[in-house]
């Protein structure tokens, strides 16, 4: 209740307008038949006038009935009269409850988005994606129907069920009440049948969901199946799917054309009822025939409100549930600073002080880690895979918090604590280049320029040139505007880590971190942007992972991370002496073949005095 | 290989002849029966729709007026009768309808993913993943809803119309023609806003697909956003998609509700024309009241149905896109095909004829193989000859996108030589079909990709009998028998979609036993192990030797040591072949191979460069 009211911040006036709107409309549409009535009776006719005083007396001011009679333009003229007022008012009622709709959904998009944004690092590895994209645009769609379509027609159903009512009533209460009488079993039969149809449905959306992973899969793998020749495999798998989501629509379809079917007799029948007890009453003499053209419009106005007003009933839980699961994310606590957080310089030395982490609910993955990286040192940390040595930047980048007790060591910068360091201030002052970067779909130069938008263009392509970038962008056709991502070229994995590089440099920050960074990159191109960067790094401190030691070597100090703990630690020298470290071993298997031939030792000397 | 850039560009506006429904006969086909019934059972429909308001007014004219009830029940029972006509035809039509929906959307959907099956890697490589998948997922059912839904409801309201008309000038022509001179009048006003309505409906679907990549991508990047603290200039661009959303939507309803009050306003108009000129012929005694009712239903009633062919008209424009897109899919003929003469006798992709399969021995030569990429410009090989004999270990080594993949696409047969021929055991390979040849090739691609699904269904997929006995032999032979006996449920575990549960190491593994199950004759390491750890890397390695033992084997890497001793070695620079060799006589010869090998080994001289 409390995020409804959130959801309709800034829209309320315009649900206000649109439900104001709802009854003067209703209200006009009331007049009409009376109009009608009217003229077929008095007019028309010769029954004295029905109508109540003040309209009585409007008509004698003009001139009574017998003028009425041979102007009888006045009452078409009025007619139109009302009718321009209810053109009006239903022009506004639509702007209104669009107003309202769009607004609110326009609230309920930006705060879920700027509350992601603002969500744990931790938070978006435990949540899938697609699940979440799925949460954003699916769940407020269903919140924004319910709220805008189905609580505003809720509301003017009602509305207009009672007025028409109440005019049914005063015009002739015992043909009302058999009107009144049919309608709980329309509403009873729309909310149970659909109820029970909701199962269906969602097993229709499973089955999609089912089908369109299958394309997914097949798309993202071609490859594989290509070389396999399982063309005929994939089709088959696809054909059941197909034939098992279409056939579960069908048998909905059968349900709910069986289902409108029934209302529409249902609906049938009480018109009948009205139309043959409206016969009998009149033939009594307790209806003039233009009562009963009335009364029949009115009764029209009934019965297919009920039965949208019976579905829409049954699909409030829908909402329920969507609004449960909006809840989930938005109630999600966000990242927070400690109060007196501060902006220091972020020049000084990193000193990680027995750092210990675990993930939550899985086993400790980092004990007891304690190293300094002096200011301008480079840092090397060699891994196997799931060693932890990703895990030790992101605790420095903030994206993972120690606990607040202190029991899992500290971490500092310049003698601070970085809990005592704003997450911005240290996410800003550090470059991280992920194994897995990831680019946004805009031009290769918006992504490169991302953190600085006011950069020039000779800047990027500096950085550009640093990461090798250079040579291959303005190779494409379109250059630095290029688009990539789903909208435009895919960029291989190097290309893609070499763009993020070339990102990371534009941020001129004091610390860098390559977390695997050139992992796709082969050794030579790998060798030309350290070379590059190298010049570049400056005073700047710089943590190296990667599982090739060409690129560790000359780091000026070396991590060897085993199972989380730091098991050898020193330059290249130092880590070379080490009788069978493991340092030595990796370096060994990754150089195995360079003791081959003499040839190539001497092949590069010489290439290097040239 | 350079990829087009004009996936990016918006679709232009489709004008198609016909609105392209002569595209969809084929389709429709199948279904005419269906279609024709439920065209049929529409006109039924609005037929009984229009002679409803004639029961009221036989009721007013022949019970009320005259005060004589002695047919009432016939009356009732004539009613109920026309009643159980509609609801009967309604059931059918709308099941009809969405049986049809559902059926061509079936359909097409199944003969664009066939189609897909077919389509060559060329194809792949200009289209993006999410770009086809939206052709077979969601443009499809959209057109399943036009042929159907669409077809139907024009129908239905085309037929009202007629027959309403039809029945007013058969009662009173005079005062029909009066109702219908306001019609040409609205139909000129909605012809008018038409095209407006129509790009306004576009832009705001145009508008909700980026919001959902502006969604995508918050989500997906949340790690990198975070990481350059670029989440409020992230946030600030989705409030702008969203703001631009909501006055796109308010002024599209600004627009409708201005069409549809003043619609309904000539429905009024209508109305108080039939009120004011009738109701002078009813007080001359020419028409009975209950006709001058009817009269009043059908003028009001008018209006309706000219709203929904707007609607139904603006649906059909705007699908045409729908349909161009998949028809060009459909159209797009693969760049490598089977002859009519080889299909006739090894059989197509979804039918081969295996019986009439040689053996494949593993012999492969290029002749006078001169090549350019469909969508690329330059000649990537130029004459280039070559013969490789069965069971020949050959290795393609080169920098990132120095298009090492050219040679193997070849062989695979995803691409064709521009000139020249690739013979393989002495055949021209299009003298075979590509089933024959993939089914004998084991391919291990860089990034692993999985299927959903269990362990086993993976390890099956290019030997669908496997039995776990081969299965665990492959698992032994790449060490990867321990990842399996790791996981709780073994071979029946699930590996999620993509293969997302297990780690890029595990997949690599297994996807490398995959291909040995499949017993191939030819075998494809693709960069196999460049995204893999340096354990993995040294497992494979081991592997190797074993795997390729008397099979054609073509081994793209990057890390040199990997394939020294390969039988040849090919080195590829800017896509095109530059040397060729034994490791030895390569080192031998100095060359670019040279340079590659030395700065990647000998890091001495590279670090002393740092």
């Amino acid at each position: 209740m409390r995020l409804l009211l959130m959801f309709l911040d800034g829209s309320k006036c315009y649900f206000a307008a649109s439900i104001l709107t709802s009854l003067v409309l209703t209200a006009l549409d009331m007049v009409n038949p009376q109009l009608i009535r009217y003229t077929v009776d008095t007019v028309i006719g010769s029954e004295p006038s029905s109508l109540p005083g003040f309209a009585n007396g409007l008509f004698e001011a003009m001139g009574g009935v017998e003028v009425l009679r041979e102007r009888l333009w006045i009452i078409a003229a009025l007619i139109i009269g009302v009718a321009l007022l209810a053109a009006v008012f239903r022009y506004l009622q639509r702007l209104s409850n669009t107003k309202a709709a769009e607004t609110l959904v326009e609230t309920v998009r930006n705060l879920l988005f700027s509350h992601i944004q603002r969500l744990p690092f931790a938070w978006h590895m435990k949540h899938k994606t697609g699940e979440v994209i799925q949460r954003c645009t699916s769940d407020v769609d269903t919140v924004k129907n319910f709220l805008s379509e189905q609580l505003t027609s809720i509301l003017s159903i009602v509305i207009r069920v009672t007025f028409s009512l109440i005019v049914m009533y005063s015009m002739n209460a015992k043909l009302a009440a058999a009107a009144t009488i049919t309608l709980p079993f329309i509403l009873l039969y729309s909310s149970l049948f659909g109820r029970s149809i909701g199962r269906h449905f969602k097993e229709c959306d499973e089955n999609e969901g089912a089908l369109s992973a299958i394309v997914q899969e097949n798309l993202t793998g071609v490859r594989v199946v290509r070389a396999f020749g399982r063309e005929k495999y994939e089709r088959d798998r696809f054909r059941k799917q197909n034939d098992k989501y279409t056939s579960l629509v069908l048998r909905l379809s059968r349900l709910m054309s069986a289902f409108w079917g029934m209302g529409d007799f249902i609906s049938g029948v009480q018109v009948l009822i009205i139309l043959s007890m409206g016969v009998v009453s009149s033939v009594n003499g307790e209806m003039t025939p233009g009562e009963f053209i009335a009364f029949m419009t009115y009764n029209a106005m009934l019965s297919w409100p009920i039965r949208r007003l019976g579905r829409m009933i049954s699909e409030m839980s829908k909402a329920s549930i969507s609004i449960g699961r909006l809840n989930d994310i938005l109630s999600s606590p966000v990242e927070r600073d400690r109060e007196n957080a501060g902006t220091p310089d972020m020049r000084g030395d990193i000193v990680f002080d027995d750092v210990s982490f675990a993930y939550e609910g899985c086993p400790e993955l980092l004990s007891h880690i304690s190293f300094t990286a002096k200011a301008g040192e480079t840092v090397g940390i060699l891994g196997g895979t799931g060693s932890g040595k990703s895990t030790l930047m992101y605790l420095l980048d903030r994206l993972y918090e120690l606990p607040e007790d202190g029991s899992g060591g500290r971490i500092t910068i310049g003698g601070v604590d970085i809990r005592d360091i704003k997450a911005s201030h240290i996410r800003k002052n550090i470059g991280i280049v992920l194994q897995e970067p990831y680019l946004f779909s805009r031009t290769i130069a918006e992504n490169i320029g991302i953190t600085r938008p006011s950069l020039e263009m000779e800047e990027i392509r500096a950085a550009a040139r640093v990461a090798c970038l250079d040579e291959t962008v303005t190779g494409f056709a379109e250059g630095y505007e290029t688009f990539v991502g789903e909208r435009g070229v895919t960029l291989s994995g190097g290309q893609k880590q070499r763009t993020a590089i070339a990102r990371m440099l534009t941020a001129k920050t004091p610390i860098m971190v390559f977390d695997d960074a050139l992992s796709a990159v082969d050794a030579e191109t790998d060798a030309a942007i350290r070379r590059e960067l190298n010049t570049r790094l400056g005073d700047s401190t710089v943590f190296l992972i990667s599982h090739r030691t060409s690129t560790l070597k000359s780091a000026d100090v070396i991590l060897v991370l085993d199972h989380g703990r730091i098991v050898e630690r020193g330059s290249h020298e130092e880590l070379m002496a080490i009788g069978n470290g493991i340092y030595r071993r990796i370096y060994e298997i990754q150089t195995s073949g360079s003791e081959e031939s003499g040839a190539a030792k001497s092949g590069s000397e010489e290439e290097v005095s040239e | 290989m350079s990829e087009p850039n004009n996936r990016r560009k918006k679709e232009a506006y489709v004008r198609l002849p016909y609105f392209g429904i002569n595209r969809l006969i084929p389709f429709m086909k199948p279904y005419r029966k269906r279609l024709l019934l439920m065209l049929l059972l529409g006109i039924v429909g609005s037929c009984v729709d229009i002679v409803l308001p004639l029961f009221q007014s036989y009721a007013i004219n022949n019970y009320i007026a005259r005060g004589v009830m002695d047919t009432l029940p016939y009356f009732i029972g004539l009613y109920v009768a026309v009643l159980t006509v509609q609801i009967i035809a309604n059931c059918i039509t709308t099941y009809t309808a969405s049986h049809v929906e559902m059926m061509i959307g079936h359909d097409l959907k199944q003969t664009c993913f066939d189609h897909l099956q077919t389509l060559s890697f060329s194809y792949f490589n200009q289209n993006s993943v999410g770009y086809v998948h939206a052709r077979i997922m969601s443009d499809t059912s959209r057109i399943g809803e036009l042929v159907s839904w669409v077809m139907m409801d024009s129908i239905w309201h085309t037929s009202y119309i007629i027959g309403a008309v039809a029945v007013m000038f058969a009662i009173n022509p005079g005062l029909a023609l009066a109702v219908v001179m306001v019609v040409p009048l609205a139909a000129l006003l909605i012809a008018l806003c038409l095209n407006k309505l129509t790009r306004l409906n576009r832009s705001i679907r145009e508008l909700n697909s980026r919001i959902s990549g502006d969604y995508n991508e918050g989500i997906t990047g949340a790690k990198t956003i975070k990481t350059l603290v670029v989440e409020d200039r992230i946030t600030e661009e989705f409030r702008g998609d969203t703001g631009s959303m909501k006055r796109t939507a308010v002024r599209a309803t600004h627009f409708r509700g201005l069409l549809f009050s003043t619609v309904s306003f000539f429905s009024y108009v209508a109305l108080a024309l039939v009120l004011w000129r009738g109701g002078l012929i009813t007080m001359e005694q020419v028409m009975e009241i209950g006709t001058l009712s009817a009269f009043m239903s059908y003028a009001q009633g008018l209006m309706d149905p000219l709203l929904w062919l707007i609607d139904a008209l603006s649906t059909v424009i705007n699908t045409q896109v729908n349909i161009e897109r998949v028809t060009k899919l459909l159209q797009t003929e693969s760049d490598v095909a089977d002859s009519t003469e080889v299909v006739a006798k090894y059989g197509d992709t979804f039918e081969p004829k295996r019986e009439n399969w040689e053996p494949l021995v593993g012999d492969i030569e290029f002749d006078d193989v001169s090549f350019t990429y469909p969508d690329g410009e330059d000649r990537v090989l130029e004459h280039f000859s070559l013969k490789i004999a069965g069971g020949t270990r050959v290795a393609i080594v080169g920098e990132t996108g120095a298009g090492k993949s050219t040679l193997v696409n070849l062989v695979c047969r995803f691409f064709e030589p521009t000139e020249g021929r690739v013979l393989i055991d002495g055949r021209d390979a299009r003298e075979r079909s590509q089933l024959w040849l993939h089914s004998n090739i084991g391919y291990v691609l860089q990034s692993p990709h999985l299927f959903s699904g269990t362990v086993r269904d993976n390890l099956r997929y290019g030997k669908p009998d496997a039995t776990d006995e081969e299965i665990y032999e492959a698992l032994r032979t790449v060490s990867a028998d321990v990842i399996v006996n790791r996981m709780e449920k073994g071979l029946d575990s699930e590996v999620g979609e993509g293969g997302d549960l297990l780690s890029t190491g595990e997949k690599q593994l297994l996807s490398f036993a995959r291909a040995i199950i499949a017993d191939p004759r030819i075998l494809v390491l693709d960069e196999a192990t460049s995204s893999v750890d340096t354990i993995t890397e040294q497992v494979i390695r081991d592997a190797l030797g074993r795997v390729t033992e008397g099979r054609t084997s073509f081994i793209i890497a990057h890390r040199l040591s990997t394939v020294r001793d390969s039988d040849i070695i090919i080195v590829v620079r800017d896509g095109k072949i530059v040397e060729q060799g034994k490791h030895g006589e390569l080192m031998h010869a100095k060359g670019y191979y040279h340079s590659l090998y030395t700065r990647q080994f000998e890091k001495e001289a590279a670090d002393s460069v740092l």
